[in-house]
Protein backbone atom coordinates (compact mmCIF):
# COMPACT_ATOMS: atom_id res chain seq x y z
CA UNK A 1 0.00 0.00 0.00
CA UNK A 2 2.86 2.25 0.97
CA UNK A 3 5.05 1.38 -2.05
CA UNK A 4 2.05 1.93 -4.71
CA UNK A 5 1.22 5.53 -2.88
CA UNK A 6 5.06 6.24 -4.14
CA UNK A 7 5.04 4.73 -7.09
CA UNK A 8 2.15 6.17 -8.48
CA UNK A 9 3.33 9.43 -8.35
CA UNK A 10 6.85 8.97 -9.81
CA UNK A 11 5.25 7.35 -12.76
CA UNK A 12 3.04 9.65 -13.74
CA UNK A 13 5.52 12.64 -12.92
CA UNK A 14 8.92 11.55 -14.04
CA UNK A 15 10.41 13.43 -16.79
CA UNK A 16 10.86 9.93 -18.63
CA UNK A 17 7.36 9.36 -18.37
CA UNK A 18 5.97 12.07 -19.48
CA UNK A 19 8.09 12.38 -22.54
CA UNK A 20 6.41 9.24 -24.01
CA UNK A 21 3.49 10.95 -24.59
CA UNK A 22 4.01 12.79 -27.90
CA UNK A 23 3.88 16.61 -27.88
CA UNK A 24 1.66 16.69 -30.71
CA UNK A 25 -1.39 19.41 -30.42
CA UNK A 26 -3.89 19.85 -32.12
CA UNK A 27 -3.22 22.07 -34.94
CA UNK A 28 -0.91 19.10 -36.14
CA UNK A 29 -2.58 16.72 -35.95
CA UNK A 30 -5.51 18.52 -37.67
CA UNK A 31 -2.48 19.27 -40.30
CA UNK A 32 -0.72 15.30 -40.01
CA UNK A 33 -4.20 14.01 -41.08
CA UNK A 34 -4.75 16.28 -43.95
CA UNK A 35 -1.65 15.11 -45.54
CA UNK A 36 -1.89 11.94 -44.92
CA UNK A 37 -5.32 11.97 -46.71
CA UNK A 38 -3.14 13.68 -49.44
CA UNK A 39 -0.69 10.76 -49.69
CA UNK A 40 -3.37 8.62 -49.39
CA UNK A 41 -6.27 9.09 -51.87
CA UNK A 42 -4.27 9.08 -54.65
CA UNK A 43 -3.22 5.31 -53.74
CA UNK A 44 -6.49 4.30 -52.51
CA UNK A 45 -8.32 5.68 -55.78
CA UNK A 46 -5.50 3.97 -57.97
CA UNK A 47 -6.29 0.43 -56.50
CA UNK A 48 -10.15 0.63 -55.92
CA UNK A 49 -10.12 1.88 -60.18
CA UNK A 50 -8.82 -1.13 -60.92
CA UNK A 51 -11.59 -2.84 -59.84
CA UNK A 52 -14.70 -0.65 -61.55
CA UNK A 53 -16.09 -0.25 -64.96
CA UNK A 54 -15.01 2.23 -67.32
CA UNK A 55 -18.28 4.25 -66.71
CA UNK A 56 -17.77 3.85 -62.19
CA UNK A 57 -15.02 5.77 -62.31
CA UNK A 58 -17.31 8.76 -63.19
CA UNK A 59 -20.31 8.20 -61.09
CA UNK A 60 -18.51 6.43 -58.33
CA UNK A 61 -15.18 7.98 -57.81
CA UNK A 62 -13.96 7.45 -54.16
CA UNK A 63 -16.49 4.64 -52.72
CA UNK A 64 -15.84 0.96 -53.30
CA UNK A 65 -16.49 -0.34 -56.34
CA UNK A 66 -20.37 -1.34 -57.19
CA UNK A 67 -18.82 -5.19 -58.56
CA UNK A 68 -15.24 -6.23 -57.70
CA UNK A 69 -14.47 -6.94 -61.16
CA UNK A 70 -10.97 -9.10 -61.31
CA UNK A 71 -10.94 -9.51 -65.40
CA UNK A 72 -8.79 -6.66 -66.07
CA UNK A 73 -6.25 -8.10 -63.46
CA UNK A 74 -6.75 -11.56 -64.64
CA UNK A 75 -6.19 -10.19 -68.27
CA UNK A 76 -2.73 -8.48 -67.21
CA UNK A 77 -1.43 -11.38 -64.87
CA UNK A 78 -2.40 -13.97 -68.00
CA UNK A 79 -1.03 -11.64 -70.32
CA UNK A 80 3.11 -11.83 -71.23
CA UNK A 81 4.28 -8.87 -71.14
CA UNK A 82 3.88 -7.68 -66.85
CA UNK A 83 5.95 -10.84 -65.31
CA UNK A 84 8.51 -10.46 -68.10
CA UNK A 85 8.74 -6.58 -67.75
CA UNK A 86 8.77 -7.90 -64.05
CA UNK A 87 11.45 -10.42 -64.20
CA UNK A 88 13.95 -8.34 -66.36
CA UNK A 89 13.65 -5.58 -63.92
CA UNK A 90 14.66 -8.15 -61.21
CA UNK A 91 17.33 -9.40 -62.84
CA UNK A 92 18.73 -6.08 -64.19
CA UNK A 93 18.38 -5.01 -60.22
CA UNK A 94 20.02 -7.85 -58.44
CA UNK A 95 23.08 -8.10 -60.81
CA UNK A 96 23.53 -4.18 -60.54
CA UNK A 97 23.20 -4.92 -56.60
CA UNK A 98 25.50 -8.08 -56.13
CA UNK A 99 28.34 -5.99 -58.54
CA UNK A 100 27.99 -2.62 -56.95
CA UNK A 101 28.41 -3.85 -53.44
CA UNK A 102 31.20 -5.85 -54.75
CA UNK A 103 32.82 -3.30 -56.13
CA UNK A 104 32.27 -0.30 -54.18
CA UNK A 105 33.43 -2.56 -50.86
CA UNK A 106 36.62 -3.28 -52.93
CA UNK A 107 37.41 -0.04 -53.44
CA UNK A 108 36.63 1.40 -50.16
CA UNK A 109 38.55 -1.16 -48.11
CA UNK A 110 41.66 -0.17 -49.93
CA UNK A 111 40.88 3.62 -49.28
CA UNK A 112 40.54 2.77 -45.68
CA UNK A 113 43.18 0.77 -44.68
CA UNK A 114 45.73 0.88 -47.10
CA UNK A 115 48.11 3.89 -46.91
CA UNK A 116 49.44 4.48 -50.45
CA UNK A 117 50.74 7.63 -52.94
CA UNK A 118 47.50 9.74 -54.09
CA UNK A 119 45.12 8.00 -52.16
CA UNK A 120 42.99 11.06 -50.71
CA UNK A 121 42.92 12.55 -54.42
CA UNK A 122 41.50 9.21 -55.97
CA UNK A 123 39.04 8.85 -53.23
CA UNK A 124 37.77 12.68 -54.41
CA UNK A 125 38.02 11.67 -57.81
CA UNK A 126 35.45 8.70 -57.23
CA UNK A 127 33.23 10.72 -54.87
CA UNK A 128 33.07 13.05 -58.18
CA UNK A 129 29.97 10.79 -59.18
CA UNK A 130 27.87 12.13 -56.87
CA UNK A 131 27.67 15.63 -58.17
CA UNK A 132 26.56 14.61 -61.20
CA UNK A 133 23.54 13.35 -62.17
CA UNK A 134 23.49 10.39 -64.54
CA UNK A 135 20.55 12.11 -66.48
CA UNK A 136 23.35 14.98 -67.65
CA UNK A 137 25.61 12.33 -69.17
CA UNK A 138 22.99 10.60 -70.60
CA UNK A 139 23.43 11.23 -74.42
CA UNK A 140 26.98 10.55 -74.58
CA UNK A 141 27.00 7.51 -72.49
CA UNK A 142 23.91 6.59 -75.21
CA UNK A 143 26.58 6.75 -77.17
CA UNK A 144 29.23 5.00 -75.60
CA UNK A 145 26.61 1.91 -75.28
CA UNK A 146 26.28 1.84 -78.76
CA UNK A 147 29.86 1.80 -79.49
CA UNK A 148 30.50 -1.01 -77.36
CA UNK A 149 27.82 -3.22 -78.40
CA UNK A 150 25.51 -2.51 -75.15
CA UNK A 151 22.60 -0.96 -76.51
CA UNK A 152 19.45 -3.61 -76.08
CA UNK A 153 21.06 -5.74 -73.70
CA UNK A 154 20.78 -6.33 -70.18
CA UNK A 155 24.41 -6.15 -69.26
CA UNK A 156 24.60 -2.63 -70.77
CA UNK A 157 22.03 -1.46 -68.59
CA UNK A 158 23.90 -2.84 -65.02
CA UNK A 159 27.64 -1.72 -66.09
CA UNK A 160 25.96 1.64 -66.60
CA UNK A 161 23.78 1.95 -63.21
CA UNK A 162 27.05 0.20 -61.41
CA UNK A 163 29.40 3.09 -62.80
CA UNK A 164 26.74 5.74 -61.79
CA UNK A 165 26.32 3.92 -57.84
CA UNK A 166 30.06 3.48 -57.34
CA UNK A 167 30.57 7.01 -55.56
CA UNK A 168 27.40 6.70 -53.31
CA UNK A 169 28.31 3.01 -52.26
CA UNK A 170 32.18 4.09 -51.59
CA UNK A 171 31.09 6.90 -49.49
CA UNK A 172 28.62 4.69 -47.30
CA UNK A 173 30.97 1.91 -47.71
CA UNK A 174 34.24 4.33 -46.41
CA UNK A 175 32.22 6.00 -43.57
CA UNK A 176 31.43 2.16 -42.27
CA UNK A 177 34.95 0.79 -42.50
CA UNK A 178 36.16 3.77 -41.00
CA UNK A 179 33.99 3.03 -37.98
CA UNK A 180 35.01 -0.76 -36.96
CA UNK A 181 37.68 -1.10 -34.43
CA UNK A 182 41.06 -0.37 -36.67
CA UNK A 183 42.65 -3.08 -34.27
CA UNK A 184 40.72 -5.69 -35.99
CA UNK A 185 42.67 -5.17 -39.38
CA UNK A 186 45.92 -4.14 -37.64
CA UNK A 187 46.03 -7.83 -35.58
CA UNK A 188 45.28 -9.55 -38.88
CA UNK A 189 48.23 -8.01 -40.22
CA UNK A 190 50.61 -8.97 -37.36
CA UNK A 191 49.55 -12.46 -38.29
CA UNK A 192 50.47 -12.04 -41.82
CA UNK A 193 47.41 -11.85 -43.09
CA UNK A 194 47.10 -10.22 -46.32
CA UNK A 195 44.85 -7.30 -47.52
CA UNK A 196 42.71 -9.57 -49.57
CA UNK A 197 41.89 -12.09 -46.97
CA UNK A 198 41.32 -9.44 -44.25
CA UNK A 199 38.94 -7.65 -46.72
CA UNK A 200 37.16 -11.18 -47.20
CA UNK A 201 37.24 -13.03 -43.97
CA UNK A 202 37.24 -9.85 -41.56
CA UNK A 203 35.85 -7.06 -42.74
CA UNK A 204 32.92 -8.01 -44.99
CA UNK A 205 31.61 -10.01 -42.32
CA UNK A 206 30.98 -7.68 -40.10
CA UNK A 207 29.85 -5.25 -42.61
CA UNK A 208 26.24 -7.10 -42.56
CA UNK A 209 24.17 -3.46 -42.28
CA UNK A 210 26.13 -1.29 -44.55
CA UNK A 211 26.08 -4.22 -47.25
CA UNK A 212 22.22 -4.30 -46.78
CA UNK A 213 22.01 -0.12 -46.55
CA UNK A 214 23.81 0.22 -49.93
CA UNK A 215 22.10 -2.82 -51.57
CA UNK A 216 18.67 -1.72 -50.83
CA UNK A 217 19.85 1.42 -52.09
CA UNK A 218 20.82 0.23 -55.04
CA UNK A 219 18.08 -2.15 -55.47
CA UNK A 220 15.55 0.46 -55.40
CA UNK A 221 17.66 2.90 -57.71
CA UNK A 222 17.84 0.40 -60.52
CA UNK A 223 13.88 -0.73 -60.03
CA UNK A 224 12.65 2.21 -60.43
CA UNK A 225 15.02 3.21 -62.96
CA UNK A 226 13.62 4.81 -66.35
CA UNK A 227 15.90 7.07 -68.76
CA UNK A 228 18.41 4.78 -69.18
CA UNK A 229 16.50 2.06 -70.52
CA UNK A 230 14.16 4.41 -72.05
CA UNK A 231 17.48 5.19 -74.69
CA UNK A 232 19.01 1.92 -74.27
CA UNK A 233 16.40 -0.73 -74.60
CA UNK A 234 14.50 -1.24 -77.83
CA UNK A 235 12.87 -4.47 -77.86
CA UNK A 236 10.02 -5.32 -75.83
CA UNK A 237 11.44 -8.80 -74.67
CA UNK A 238 14.33 -6.38 -72.92
CA UNK A 239 11.86 -3.79 -71.38
CA UNK A 240 11.86 -3.46 -67.81
CA UNK A 241 8.32 -2.92 -65.80
CA UNK A 242 8.15 1.22 -66.29
CA UNK A 243 8.72 0.35 -70.32
CA UNK A 244 6.60 -2.03 -69.50
CA UNK A 245 3.72 -0.19 -68.19
CA UNK A 246 4.46 3.21 -70.26
CA UNK A 247 3.75 1.12 -73.34
CA UNK A 248 0.73 -0.66 -72.01
CA UNK A 249 -0.62 2.39 -71.29
CA UNK A 250 0.26 3.92 -74.69
CA UNK A 251 -1.89 0.97 -76.13
CA UNK A 252 -5.10 1.27 -74.19
CA UNK A 253 -4.95 5.32 -74.43
CA UNK A 254 -7.65 6.03 -71.52
CA UNK A 255 -9.01 2.98 -70.66
CA UNK A 256 -8.05 4.13 -67.10
CA UNK A 257 -9.17 0.87 -65.42
CA UNK A 258 -6.79 -1.32 -67.26
CA UNK A 259 -4.36 0.71 -66.66
CA UNK A 260 -4.43 0.94 -62.98
CA UNK A 261 -4.88 -2.57 -62.63
CA UNK A 262 -1.49 -2.30 -64.03
CA UNK A 263 -0.25 -0.04 -61.99
CA UNK A 264 -1.64 -1.63 -58.61
CA UNK A 265 -0.14 -4.71 -59.77
CA UNK A 266 3.59 -3.05 -59.94
CA UNK A 267 2.89 -0.89 -57.14
CA UNK A 268 2.10 -4.00 -54.59
CA UNK A 269 5.96 -5.58 -54.99
CA UNK A 270 7.54 -2.39 -54.55
CA UNK A 271 5.25 -1.70 -51.33
CA UNK A 272 6.00 -4.95 -49.85
CA UNK A 273 10.09 -4.62 -50.43
CA UNK A 274 9.20 -1.28 -49.12
CA UNK A 275 7.89 -2.15 -46.26
CA UNK A 276 9.92 -4.98 -45.01
CA UNK A 277 13.38 -2.59 -46.16
CA UNK A 278 12.44 1.04 -45.08
CA UNK A 279 15.01 0.69 -42.04
CA UNK A 280 17.93 0.64 -44.56
CA UNK A 281 17.13 2.84 -47.21
CA UNK A 282 16.68 5.73 -43.95
CA UNK A 283 19.39 4.46 -42.73
CA UNK A 284 21.58 5.11 -45.82
CA UNK A 285 19.91 8.24 -46.71
CA UNK A 286 20.90 9.23 -42.93
CA UNK A 287 24.11 8.11 -42.62
CA UNK A 288 25.23 9.29 -46.32
CA UNK A 289 23.57 12.50 -46.11
CA UNK A 290 24.63 13.79 -42.81
CA UNK A 291 27.94 12.25 -43.07
CA UNK A 292 28.80 13.18 -46.87
CA UNK B 1 53.34 2.20 -49.36
CA UNK B 2 54.57 -1.69 -48.22
CA UNK B 3 55.39 -4.12 -51.21
CA UNK B 4 52.61 -6.24 -49.64
CA UNK B 5 49.86 -3.45 -50.47
CA UNK B 6 50.85 -3.54 -53.86
CA UNK B 7 49.33 -6.43 -55.15
CA UNK B 8 46.20 -5.97 -52.86
CA UNK B 9 45.29 -2.07 -54.36
CA UNK B 10 45.97 -3.67 -57.81
CA UNK B 11 43.05 -5.96 -57.08
CA UNK B 12 40.88 -3.28 -55.09
CA UNK B 13 40.47 -0.64 -57.14
CA UNK B 14 41.27 -0.83 -61.07
CA UNK B 15 38.00 -2.45 -61.27
CA UNK B 16 35.79 0.61 -59.84
CA UNK B 17 38.37 3.05 -61.04
CA UNK B 18 38.07 1.73 -64.58
CA UNK B 19 34.02 1.37 -64.82
CA UNK B 20 33.86 4.89 -63.01
CA UNK B 21 36.62 6.36 -65.44
CA UNK B 22 34.43 4.85 -69.13
CA UNK B 23 31.25 5.09 -68.07
CA UNK B 24 30.83 8.55 -65.72
CA UNK B 25 33.56 10.55 -66.78
CA UNK B 26 34.36 10.13 -70.13
CA UNK B 27 31.03 10.35 -71.24
CA UNK B 28 31.28 14.14 -69.35
CA UNK B 29 34.04 14.78 -71.35
CA UNK B 30 32.42 13.65 -74.58
CA UNK B 31 29.70 15.94 -73.91
CA UNK B 32 31.85 18.77 -73.89
CA UNK B 33 33.57 17.45 -77.41
CA UNK B 34 30.73 16.54 -79.13
CA UNK B 35 29.10 19.90 -77.86
CA UNK B 36 31.26 21.65 -80.25
CA UNK B 37 30.23 19.67 -83.25
CA UNK B 38 27.67 19.01 -85.77
CA UNK B 39 26.87 15.29 -85.24
CA UNK B 40 23.97 13.02 -86.51
CA UNK B 41 25.54 10.31 -84.14
CA UNK B 42 26.94 8.16 -86.95
CA UNK B 43 30.45 8.25 -89.40
CA UNK B 44 33.77 10.57 -88.32
CA UNK B 45 32.84 13.55 -86.05
CA UNK B 46 34.54 16.50 -88.42
CA UNK B 47 32.19 19.16 -88.80
CA UNK B 48 33.12 21.76 -85.75
CA UNK B 49 30.65 24.64 -85.11
CA UNK B 50 32.32 26.77 -82.51
CA UNK B 51 29.68 27.98 -80.12
CA UNK B 52 26.86 27.14 -82.82
CA UNK B 53 25.31 24.23 -80.59
CA UNK B 54 25.48 26.69 -77.67
CA UNK B 55 23.12 29.56 -79.16
CA UNK B 56 20.94 27.14 -80.61
CA UNK B 57 20.03 26.01 -77.26
CA UNK B 58 19.82 29.25 -75.72
CA UNK B 59 18.01 30.81 -78.61
CA UNK B 60 15.57 27.69 -78.60
CA UNK B 61 11.99 29.01 -78.26
CA UNK B 62 11.41 25.70 -75.98
CA UNK B 63 15.25 25.96 -73.63
CA UNK B 64 13.64 29.30 -71.85
CA UNK B 65 10.57 27.14 -70.60
CA UNK B 66 12.40 24.42 -69.56
CA UNK B 67 15.01 26.66 -67.77
CA UNK B 68 11.92 28.88 -66.30
CA UNK B 69 10.56 25.47 -65.25
CA UNK B 70 13.25 23.93 -63.63
CA UNK B 71 13.73 26.83 -61.48
CA UNK B 72 9.95 27.18 -60.46
CA UNK B 73 10.77 23.70 -59.27
CA UNK B 74 13.15 24.69 -57.52
CA UNK B 75 11.19 27.45 -56.05
CA UNK B 76 8.72 25.23 -55.12
CA UNK B 77 10.37 23.09 -53.67
CA UNK B 78 12.17 25.51 -51.41
CA UNK B 79 9.18 27.39 -50.73
CA UNK B 80 6.32 24.61 -50.09
CA UNK B 81 8.12 21.03 -49.84
CA UNK B 82 10.60 21.77 -47.45
CA UNK B 83 8.66 24.24 -44.91
CA UNK B 84 5.89 21.21 -45.33
CA UNK B 85 8.71 18.61 -44.58
CA UNK B 86 9.94 20.76 -41.49
CA UNK B 87 6.33 21.38 -40.37
CA UNK B 88 5.49 17.61 -40.45
CA UNK B 89 8.80 16.11 -38.84
CA UNK B 90 8.45 18.34 -36.09
CA UNK B 91 5.22 16.72 -34.89
CA UNK B 92 6.81 13.09 -36.54
CA UNK B 93 9.90 13.10 -34.51
CA UNK B 94 8.12 12.35 -31.27
CA UNK B 95 7.67 8.92 -30.54
CA UNK B 96 4.24 6.86 -30.77
CA UNK B 97 2.67 3.75 -32.94
CA UNK B 98 0.31 6.53 -34.69
CA UNK B 99 3.46 8.74 -35.80
CA UNK B 100 5.67 6.13 -37.21
CA UNK B 101 2.79 4.75 -39.03
CA UNK B 102 2.69 8.39 -40.83
CA UNK B 103 6.01 8.86 -41.13
CA UNK B 104 6.27 5.40 -43.38
CA UNK B 105 2.85 6.43 -45.20
CA UNK B 106 4.59 9.47 -45.60
CA UNK B 107 7.80 8.45 -47.17
CA UNK B 108 6.26 5.80 -49.16
CA UNK B 109 5.67 8.12 -52.20
CA UNK B 110 9.54 8.87 -52.09
CA UNK B 111 9.84 4.70 -52.97
CA UNK B 112 7.74 4.57 -55.48
CA UNK B 113 8.94 5.00 -58.98
CA UNK B 114 8.37 8.14 -60.48
CA UNK B 115 6.76 6.40 -63.53
CA UNK B 116 4.21 5.14 -61.24
CA UNK B 117 3.97 8.49 -59.73
CA UNK B 118 3.33 9.89 -62.79
CA UNK B 119 0.54 7.61 -63.97
CA UNK B 120 -1.33 7.69 -61.17
CA UNK B 121 -1.22 11.34 -60.82
CA UNK B 122 -2.17 11.25 -64.70
CA UNK B 123 -5.06 9.70 -63.45
CA UNK B 124 -6.14 11.78 -60.92
CA UNK B 125 -5.88 15.01 -63.03
CA UNK B 126 -7.48 13.07 -66.25
CA UNK B 127 -10.18 15.45 -67.69
CA UNK B 128 -12.95 12.85 -67.89
CA UNK B 129 -12.57 9.83 -65.39
CA UNK B 130 -10.32 11.26 -63.01
CA UNK B 131 -10.61 12.85 -59.31
CA UNK B 132 -9.98 16.26 -60.19
CA UNK B 133 -13.25 17.08 -62.72
CA UNK B 134 -15.26 14.78 -59.54
CA UNK B 135 -14.12 17.19 -56.97
CA UNK B 136 -14.95 20.05 -59.40
CA UNK B 137 -18.63 18.43 -59.81
CA UNK B 138 -18.87 18.57 -56.14
CA UNK B 139 -18.02 21.97 -55.76
CA UNK B 140 -20.25 22.80 -58.76
CA UNK B 141 -17.64 24.23 -61.04
CA UNK B 142 -15.65 23.28 -64.30
CA UNK B 143 -12.11 22.37 -63.42
CA UNK B 144 -10.05 22.86 -66.46
CA UNK B 145 -7.74 19.63 -67.90
CA UNK B 146 -5.04 20.70 -65.33
CA UNK B 147 -2.54 19.04 -67.29
CA UNK B 148 -3.77 20.16 -70.88
CA UNK B 149 -3.71 23.46 -69.77
CA UNK B 150 -0.58 26.06 -70.16
CA UNK B 151 -1.37 27.96 -67.08
CA UNK B 152 -2.38 25.01 -64.53
CA UNK B 153 0.23 22.30 -66.42
CA UNK B 154 3.04 23.60 -63.90
CA UNK B 155 1.09 24.17 -60.33
CA UNK B 156 -0.39 20.76 -61.09
CA UNK B 157 3.36 19.04 -61.52
CA UNK B 158 4.69 21.07 -58.50
CA UNK B 159 1.71 19.55 -57.07
CA UNK B 160 2.72 15.88 -57.77
CA UNK B 161 6.71 16.87 -56.96
CA UNK B 162 5.51 17.82 -52.93
CA UNK B 163 3.61 14.40 -53.08
CA UNK B 164 6.41 12.47 -53.98
CA UNK B 165 9.46 14.70 -52.26
CA UNK B 166 8.57 15.78 -48.84
CA UNK B 167 8.45 12.34 -47.45
CA UNK B 168 12.37 12.24 -48.08
CA UNK B 169 12.99 15.42 -46.64
CA UNK B 170 10.72 14.88 -43.82
CA UNK B 171 13.00 11.76 -43.28
CA UNK B 172 16.03 13.51 -42.96
CA UNK B 173 14.72 16.76 -40.65
CA UNK B 174 13.41 14.08 -38.30
CA UNK B 175 17.00 12.00 -38.11
CA UNK B 176 18.38 15.58 -37.23
CA UNK B 177 15.29 16.48 -35.06
CA UNK B 178 15.89 13.06 -33.18
CA UNK B 179 19.65 13.48 -33.04
CA UNK B 180 19.36 16.52 -30.56
CA UNK B 181 19.99 15.38 -26.91
CA UNK B 182 16.81 15.23 -25.03
CA UNK B 183 18.76 16.60 -22.05
CA UNK B 184 19.08 20.27 -24.12
CA UNK B 185 15.06 20.03 -25.03
CA UNK B 186 14.48 19.15 -21.24
CA UNK B 187 16.57 21.75 -20.09
CA UNK B 188 14.83 24.13 -21.90
CA UNK B 189 11.46 23.12 -21.05
CA UNK B 190 12.19 23.03 -17.28
CA UNK B 191 13.71 26.80 -18.23
CA UNK B 192 9.82 27.43 -19.17
CA UNK B 193 10.30 28.16 -22.94
CA UNK B 194 7.52 27.24 -24.95
CA UNK B 195 7.35 24.44 -27.07
CA UNK B 196 7.53 26.77 -30.53
CA UNK B 197 10.24 28.56 -28.93
CA UNK B 198 12.18 25.79 -28.74
CA UNK B 199 11.25 24.44 -31.95
CA UNK B 200 12.74 27.70 -33.50
CA UNK B 201 15.90 28.82 -31.20
CA UNK B 202 16.70 25.40 -30.57
CA UNK B 203 15.48 22.52 -32.75
CA UNK B 204 16.06 24.44 -36.07
CA UNK B 205 19.51 25.78 -35.77
CA UNK B 206 20.72 22.57 -34.13
CA UNK B 207 19.49 20.89 -37.32
CA UNK B 208 21.28 23.39 -39.72
CA UNK B 209 23.04 20.52 -41.61
CA UNK B 210 20.22 17.94 -42.39
CA UNK B 211 18.31 21.46 -43.81
CA UNK B 212 21.33 22.42 -45.82
CA UNK B 213 21.61 18.43 -47.02
CA UNK B 214 17.92 18.33 -48.13
CA UNK B 215 18.12 22.19 -49.84
CA UNK B 216 21.15 20.47 -51.84
CA UNK B 217 19.06 17.70 -52.80
CA UNK B 218 16.30 19.67 -54.12
CA UNK B 219 17.93 21.57 -56.24
CA UNK B 220 19.98 19.10 -57.94
CA UNK B 221 16.81 16.74 -57.55
CA UNK B 222 14.78 19.31 -59.32
CA UNK B 223 17.39 20.28 -61.95
CA UNK B 224 17.30 16.76 -63.10
CA UNK B 225 13.54 15.98 -62.86
CA UNK B 226 12.59 14.18 -65.72
CA UNK B 227 10.64 10.83 -65.20
CA UNK B 228 7.81 11.83 -64.00
CA UNK B 229 7.15 14.47 -66.75
CA UNK B 230 7.05 11.76 -69.67
CA UNK B 231 3.81 9.98 -67.82
CA UNK B 232 2.40 13.00 -66.64
CA UNK B 233 2.46 15.39 -69.98
CA UNK B 234 5.42 14.56 -72.07
CA UNK B 235 6.41 18.14 -72.13
CA UNK B 236 3.13 19.41 -73.20
CA UNK B 237 0.91 20.98 -73.76
CA UNK B 238 2.18 22.59 -76.76
CA UNK B 239 6.13 22.12 -74.71
CA UNK B 240 5.38 24.28 -71.78
CA UNK B 241 5.95 21.75 -69.33
CA UNK B 242 9.29 20.62 -70.35
CA UNK B 243 12.17 20.07 -67.49
CA UNK B 244 15.71 20.55 -68.83
CA UNK B 245 16.34 17.24 -68.91
CA UNK B 246 12.44 16.02 -70.43
CA UNK B 247 14.07 18.75 -73.23
CA UNK B 248 16.98 17.34 -73.16
CA UNK B 249 15.28 14.13 -74.11
CA UNK B 250 12.85 15.26 -77.17
CA UNK B 251 15.03 17.85 -78.62
CA UNK B 252 18.61 16.27 -78.70
CA UNK B 253 17.79 12.75 -78.21
CA UNK B 254 15.18 11.82 -80.01
CA UNK B 255 16.10 14.02 -83.08
CA UNK B 256 19.37 12.68 -82.71
CA UNK B 257 20.95 16.27 -82.81
CA UNK B 258 24.45 15.22 -80.81
CA UNK B 259 25.92 18.44 -80.49
CA UNK B 260 22.92 20.35 -79.70
CA UNK B 261 21.99 17.71 -76.88
CA UNK B 262 25.71 17.71 -75.72
CA UNK B 263 25.29 21.41 -75.44
CA UNK B 264 22.01 21.04 -72.95
CA UNK B 265 24.32 18.44 -71.30
CA UNK B 266 27.12 20.95 -70.48
CA UNK B 267 24.85 23.58 -69.55
CA UNK B 268 23.40 21.18 -67.10
CA UNK B 269 26.52 19.81 -65.87
CA UNK B 270 27.64 23.35 -65.09
CA UNK B 271 24.36 23.98 -63.24
CA UNK B 272 25.35 21.36 -61.10
CA UNK B 273 28.56 21.92 -60.78
CA UNK B 274 27.96 25.90 -59.36
CA UNK B 275 25.07 24.48 -56.81
CA UNK B 276 27.98 21.85 -56.07
CA UNK B 277 30.49 24.75 -54.94
CA UNK B 278 27.99 27.02 -53.09
CA UNK B 279 27.08 24.03 -51.38
CA UNK B 280 30.62 23.19 -50.34
CA UNK B 281 30.86 26.94 -48.95
CA UNK B 282 27.92 26.95 -47.63
CA UNK B 283 29.11 23.94 -45.61
CA UNK B 284 32.60 24.62 -44.66
CA UNK B 285 31.37 28.27 -43.68
CA UNK B 286 29.12 26.52 -40.61
CA UNK B 287 31.61 23.86 -39.96
CA UNK B 288 34.19 27.01 -39.30
CA UNK B 289 31.66 28.91 -37.04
Amino acid sequence: MAEFAVAAPVTTLSPRRRRRRPMISAIQWLSLALVALFIVVPFYTTVLGGFKGIGELRTNPFGLPAEWDVSNFMGIILGPTLFRSLLNSLLIALCTVVLSILLASMTAFAFAHIRFFGSKFLMSFLLLGLLFPSATAILPLFIKMRDLGLLDKHLGIIIVQVAFSLSFSILLFHNFFKQLPKELVDAARMDNCGYLRIYWYVTLPLSLPIIATVGVFNFVGSWNSFLLPLIALNSDANYTWPLGIMQFQGEYGSDWPKILAYLTLTIIPAVIFFLAAQRYIISGLTGGAVKG
Amino acid sequence: MDRNSLVPLLILIPPSLILFVVFVVLPMVDAATYSFFSWTGYGPITDFVGFDNYADVITHRNFGTSVRNSLIVVAASLLIQLPLAMWVSVALSETGRIVSWMRTLFFLPYMLAEIAAGLIWKFVYDGNYGLVPQIGDALGTKLPFLLADKLWVIPAIMLVIVWKYFGFHMMIYIAGLQSIPSEVIEAARLDGVKKWQIVWHIKLPMIWPSIVISVFFAITGALQLFDMIIPLTNGGPSNSSHTIVSFLYAFGILRMKIGFGAAVSVLLCIACVIVALVYRRVLFAKENE
